[in-house]
């Protein structure tokens, strides 16, 4: 039998295996983390900070972090959650995000986590940075403007030799992430809709189908992001 | 008691945002009961005629017109409430600020494909009657203090009610799920 551990999430008492990450060992308690540049299925990296907690009174992220026995992790307190509402913050005024003109509002994880975090407005000043829409591809569009730079495509979105169709171009500050040309070029049809699948935010887009579902309908119209999970 | 006064303004806004302060329907003859209006589009009075206790603003700053309105309304609104996405973030019209202004002022009236070979004396309009253009524009909180936020585009008339009533009755506001949206 696997090592059990005990640790406790904001004082409830919880088992887990040993070597289980935060993120999972919380979510198997059916309790609520914020992710962003986590997905499914792919090695973590913990780039985006969303998904912070407090464990033994140190902040890290819970998605690349293994519990430990008698760990007291922080997850669902003011300062917790205001940490990652500045996180939200940071990248909807790093970027040019008008929810209004996107196809992807309603549907976005960003916008949703600011819905669900409650951001009225952003502390931090908006940059209104120069970006480009890419729209030399058959059958994707990438806009600039609302890339969050997470990787998730980067890490999923391959071809059937295993490279990668995204890639970063550039560094720091200026970083994007693009497409190979000839890779964007081949594209098919359900590696494209997966990119789009795969891509948090509006940066990935489907040609000729933008705003297929009305106001009403879209996934995060009526339910907060991470109903799934009881807490 | 005397009611509480609320004054409202349209910048660099569509007039959108006032439309969805209208649509609270009946509601609004309730609201005419709650409050006085000072000045408004809504009422057509140009100039504060009175101190106001709550300023509503529609539109980010695109001019100094708009600046000077701001300004105006901080001084003389007690609590001043950024409603909508461009009053908050600067909305389409900030569709503009990756662009310099000098670009985009030649696009309009030099270069874009409905002026060009047309303004034969190669003027961009620059009299002194004419709001300065600002090189951005600006969320309403970046020029002066503003108060309390209130998303979307336009933000939904129960969000405005429920946001107006709290700041009137003093009590807490009521925020369901649904009512913050930013589109
Ligand atoms: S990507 Fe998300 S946050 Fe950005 S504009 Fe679109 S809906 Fe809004
Ligand atoms: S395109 Fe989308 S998935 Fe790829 S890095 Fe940008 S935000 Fe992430
Ligand atoms: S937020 Fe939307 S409705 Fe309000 S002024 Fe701006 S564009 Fe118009
Ligand atoms: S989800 Fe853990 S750092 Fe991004």
């Amino acid at each position: 039998m696997a090592d059990i551990i005990n640790f406790t999430i904001d004082g409830k008492e919880c088992v887990a295996e040993k070597g289980t990450l935060i993120l999972q060992a919380v979510q198997e308690n059916d309790i609520y983390i914020p992710t962003l540049c986590n997905y499914k299925g792919v090695k973590p990296q913990g780039s985006c900070r969303i998904c912070t907690v407090r464990a033994n009174d140190r902040l890290t992220t819970a998605c690349t972090t293994p519990v430990g026995d008698g760990m007291e992790i922080e997850n669902d307190t003011s300062e917790i959650n205001d940490f990652r509402k500045s996180v939200i913050e940071l990248l909807f005024v790093e970027g040019n995000h008008f929810c209004p003109a996107c196809e992807m509002s309603g549907e976005c994880e960003l916008q949703a986590l600011a819905y669900r975090f409650q951001m009225m407005v952003p502390r931090f000043t908006y940059q209104f940075p120069k970006r480009e829409i890419d729209a030399r591809h058959p059958k994707i569009l990438k806009d600039q403007n609302r890339c969050i730079r997470c990787k998730r495509c980067i890490r999923t979105i391959k071809d059937e030799k295993g490279r990668s169709v995204f890639a970063f171009f550039g560094r720091g500050k200026n970083i994007e992430v693009n497409v190979d040309p000839v890779l964007g070029s081949k594209l098919t049809d359900k590696l494209a809709a997966k990119a789009v699948e795969v891509c948090p935010v509006g940066s990935i887009l489907p040609r000729e189908k933008g705003f297929r579902t009305p106001i009403g309908q879209r996934k995060f119209d009526h339910e907060p992001i991470g109903s799934e999970y009881k807490h | 008691m005397s009611k509480p006064v609320l004054a409202t303004a349209t910048l660099a806004g569509c007039f959108g945002c006032h439309m969805s302060l209208l649509d609270i329907d009946e509601k609004i003859l309730d609201l005419i009961e709650l409050v006085e209006f000072n000045k408004s589009p809504l009422t057509d009075i140009k100039n504060f005629t009175k101190k106001c206790d709550i300023g509503l603003i529609e539109g980010g700053c695109c001019n100094s017109e708009n600046v000077h309105v701001l300004k105006d309304f901080r001084k003389n609104c007690n609590i001043l409430v950024s409603f909508g996405e461009c009053a908050i973030m600067g909305g389409l019209p900030a569709f503009r600020n990756p662009i310099p202004i000098k670009e985009c002022l030649e696009e309009a009236y030099l270069n874009g494909p409905s002026v060009k070979g047309n303004n034969k004396s190669g003027i961009i309009p620059n009299d002194e009657e004419i709001p300065m253009m600002l090189d951005k524009v600006y969320p309403c909180h970046e020029i002066v203090k503003i108060d309390y936020f209130l998303p979307g585009c336009p933000p939904s008339a129960e969000l405005i009610w429920n946001a107006l009533t709290a700041l009137i009755t003093g009590n807490e506001m009521e925020l369901p799920y649904e009512v913050i949206k930013f589109d």
